[in-house]
């Protein structure tokens, strides 16, 4: 049995399944990773609980087998949100410095951050995230630590993340009835790019693109810091269901060919393929085209990827992303996608994978896990003792942990 | 014969100020009229006029006609526009005085009975003749009180829109909206009555208080002259902090828009917002602002004032109107080609009458219409690309989530869908 205070859980509630790991924090700091537990996910749409008495069920299944897995007891998660609510934008405070010797202290870092998060939201939202980017000092960009600098007027930017309090609480409190403490929320993207990018391609501009079942999440890192994230209320639910309307065959059986059939771009020697399906009995049902197939999905992926790119270079993003694209979610399984991707967005897209942490065997090496693996870790850089001040500052955890009190 | 209760009090307390005369006919018109909030109509001269004299009698008007002949032995109309026609002609002269010295008459009156039906179209005529603007704001009757009655306030109605400066028009039937199985017959039509002398209100608020922007009568007149069946009107109220969004939200819930469809269909458009001393650009604007988002092919007549008795409230008078070539042509046609025009039916009733150029039968507005109809109408042929239903696209198990609209996208409809990707 491991010693609880070192166990950090990242709990994914994802629209197709529900996914929780078990991570253990080493002496070094790092994290180890002992247990996953997962089960399919009932009552949830476009990442969002529709059905709180059954997806309480499936959360407890896989709580249940992260914690025979690992051994351990689960007490606490740090729990994935996502779902069209959420809504990123960024955000300048300013903050003129007013001691005499214009020496910048580290109370002017406290109040230009407050600043910065006086931010004129709808009554209805709350912030989930408020990730300090850089400094600006007298109008100079780029500075990661004013204090001690000289100047008489300091600015920072922040990225901030918000959404519905109403809907961000469905499942806090889903999880909380299960006598688990949740430590905080993250947003979904933001894990999933904490699992997949290295601090180099931080630095050197990276997107992150997580397609999952009921939404496809999406972060831009540039400069290491989070320039950009969004939602968009799009996942793999939408092909099978596509599939489902186009090829008239039940949702179930879109599901699998999907799986079985799918493909991100339409295979080369199609003209005239067909399948053909039958009932539990070996009986034909119905013949499919599976050009057809291929061409609704095709079709789907490829204006999530339009939808993203349309985004970005609205906000000016597009020639930041020297390091490329990194797919990630259950969606990114689609044979070829990532060329359907680079034939979209015009840049080079990779499968994204986890290499930041140990203890992972191949079986769990695999993209759907990403976003729970990334909770774990935002876990375990919150719990560390830091050495260096963790960019995200002190203000999220006191914003976060405010909210989950009322 | 005609008994004057009180001396004619005109009285003009500001010089400033137009002189209005607010004028009730028959029994709806007179109860109404007494509904009327004393305090806020200071300085209208407040006339009741009736053929049946308990009426009268019982109403706090500052001035009674009691239109009397020996013909009517004291039993009022009986519900025929023609003796109530007949009996204002012949007191055309009294009517005139009751009118003499104002600037604008406003007349209230319940059409489809004997002597609103009948008094209110030579009322606005005697009125127009001492020089003054005439507005009506009439009400026509359910459709459950009998063709008889409908018959004559449309054609009561027909007149009025000849004569009058300006007709308001409150089918009670749209009340029907407003009330529930239980709603007593008088509190239905203690809300009509309401509705009605909202409007009212909101007309004098436009007239009396100081404007801003001011909107001028002629302007007003400009827009329910000769759209007078598609004219409607609301009146809303809101106070607080949120009274600008609130105020809107009613006037968007309102049953006499349709709740809104009105304010689609308008081609022309009258808002008149009047608000206590803290009346803010920013609300103004925001009502403007959805106003046109509502009806984006109108043309917008806009009206702001300050009065510092409404205390926090935000009062908003819409006035929303149709173009509607036919009764233009109506209107035209009764004053014009149809004078003289003798009618059996009606002849013994109309001889003895002066009025029968503006007098108009069913017959004879039949002829018109049909004339109309033959002749291909050019200034109706504002064409509008109808959109048709299509096919329902069922968005599977999507259908009861929250949708995912990307610029004016529905998302969950499939990408092969809305593309148009044939697929065969």
């Amino acid at each position: 049995m491991f010693d609880d205070a070192n166990i950090i859980v990242g709990l994914e509630i994802g629209t197709s399944k529900i996914c929780a790991v078990v991570g253990e924090q080493n002496a070094d700091s790092t994290l180890n990773i002992v247990g996953l537990g997962q089960a399919r996910t009932l009552g949830v749409r476009k990442g969002e609980i529709v059905d709180a008495a059954q997806a309480e069920e499936c959360v407890r299944n896989a709580i249940v087998e992260a914690e025979q897995r690992a051994d351990v007891e689960i007490r606490s998660v740090y729990l994935g949100v996502t779902g069209g609510h959420l809504r990123g934008f960024n955000n300048r405070g300013v903050h003129p410095v007013v001691s005499a010797d214009r020496e910048i202290s580290e109370d002017d870092v406290q109040d230009v951050i407050k600043n910065a998060k006086a931010i004129n939201l709808p009554a209805e939202n709350t912030i989930v995230h408020a990730v300090r980017q850089h400094f600006l000092v007298d109008g100079h960009d780029s500075i990661s630590n004013p204090v001690g600098m000289l100047g008489a007027r300091l600015e920072v930017n922040m990225h901030v993340v918000h959404g519905n309090t109403n809907r961000l609480q469905n499942s806090v409190r889903l999880v909380k009835g299960l006598q688990l403490e949740v430590e905080e929320i993250v947003f979904n993207g933001l894990a999933s790019s904490l699992a997949v990018l290295t601090s180099e391609q931080k630095e050197l501009g990276a997107l992150v693109i997580d397609i999952g079942g009921g939404t496809t999440d999406y972060v831009v890192y540039a400069d290491g810091v989070i320039k950009h994230t969004g939602v968009l209320a799009i996942g793999g639910d939408h092909v099978s269901n596509d599939l489902g309307h186009g090829l008239r065959v039940p949702l179930s059986r879109a599901e699998k060919l999907k799986l079985e059939h799918g493909s991100a771009l339409l295979d080369e020697d199609l003209k005239g393929r067909t399948l053909t399906i039958s009932n539990e009995l070996g009986l034909p049902l119905k013949t499919i085209n599976v050009e057809h197939l291929q061409r609704i999905m095709s079709l789907r992926l490829e204006e999530i990827f339009q939808i993203i790119a349309s985004d970005l270079e609205q906000a000016g993003l597009t020639e930041y992303l020297r390091a490329g694209v990194y797919l990630c979610g259950g969606g990114s399984r689609a044979p070829q996608i990532a060329k359907l991707a680079e034939l979209v967005l015009q840049m080079p897209v990779s499968l994204g994978q986890t290499n930041s942490i140990s203890g992972l065997t191949s079986a769990l090496d695999q993209p759907e896990f990403l976003t729970a693996i990334g909770l774990a870790k935002f876990g375990s850089l919150k719990t560390r003792k830091p050495k260096r001040k963790w960019p995200f500052g002190n203000g999220i955890k006191g914003t976060i942990t405010n909210f989950l009190r009322r | 014969m005609n008994t004057n209760t009180e001396t004619p009090t005109v009285a003009t307390e500001s010089n400033t100020m137009r002189t209005i005369k607010i004028i009730g006919v028959g029994g709806a018109g007179v109860s109404m009229l007494d509904t009327l909030d004393m305090g806020e109509f200071a300085g209208a001269g407040l006339v009741a006029i009736n053929t049946d004299g308990a009426s009268l009698a019982a109403s706090t008007a500052t001035m009674k006609i009691h239109l009397e002949t020996k013909l009517l032995r004291g039993l009022g109309t009986g519900g025929d526009s023609e003796r109530g026609q007949t009996i204002a002609e012949e007191q055309f002269s009294t009517l005139k005085a009751a009118c003499a010295g104002a600037d604008v008459v406003l007349i209230i009156t319940g059409l489809g009975g004997g002597a609103g039906s009948g008094i209110s179209p030579v009322l606005a005529r005697a009125a127009r003749e001492t020089g003054a603007l005439v507005l009506a704001f009439v009400t026509l009757p359910f459709q459950c009180e009998g063709n008889r009655r409908q018959h004559q306030a449309k054609q009561s109605l027909d007149q009025l829109k000849a004569v009058a400066d300006g007709v308001i028009c409150l089918p009670s039937q749209k009340a029907f909206k407003l009330i529930d199985e239980n709603t007593s017959v008088l509190d239905t039509f203690r809300i009509t009555g309401g509705l009605l002398m909202e409007g009212v209100r909101g007309v004098w608020q436009l007239l009396t208080r100081p404007g801003l922007i001011q909107i001028h009568f002629n302007d007003l007149c400009g827009v329910v002259r000769d759209r007078h069946s598609e004219s409607s009107f609301a009146f809303v109220e809101a106070s607080g902090a949120g009274r600008s969004r609130e105020v809107v939200e009613k006037l968007l819930a309102h049953p006499l828009l349709d709740e809104g469809r009105a304010l689609a269909e308008a081609d022309v458009l009258l808002v008149s917002l009047m608000g206590d001393k803290d009346l803010t650009m920013a609300e103004v604007n925001r009502v403007m602002e959805q106003m046109g988002r509502h009806c984006e092919h109108a043309q917008i007549i806009m009206g702001a004032a300050v009065d510092a008795d409404l205390k926090n409230r935000l009062s908003v008078t819409v006035i929303a109107a149709k173009h509607n070539t036919a009764s233009i042509t109506t209107s035209n046609a009764t004053t014009g080609d149809q004078r003289g025009q003798v009618n059996p039916q009606g002849a013994t009733a109309r001889s003895t009458s002066p009025n029968v150029a503006t007098a108009m039968t069913l017959d004879s507005r039949e002829q018109i219409l049909a004339r109309n109809a033959s002749r291909p109408r050019k200034a109706q042929s504002k064409m509008r690309q109808e959109q048709l239903p299509l096919a329902i696209i069922s968005k599977g198990r999507f259908d009861k989530s929250e949708p995912t609209v990307h610029k004016g996208e529905d998302l969950d409809i499939p990408t092969f869908v809305r593309r148009g990707v044939a697929l065969n």
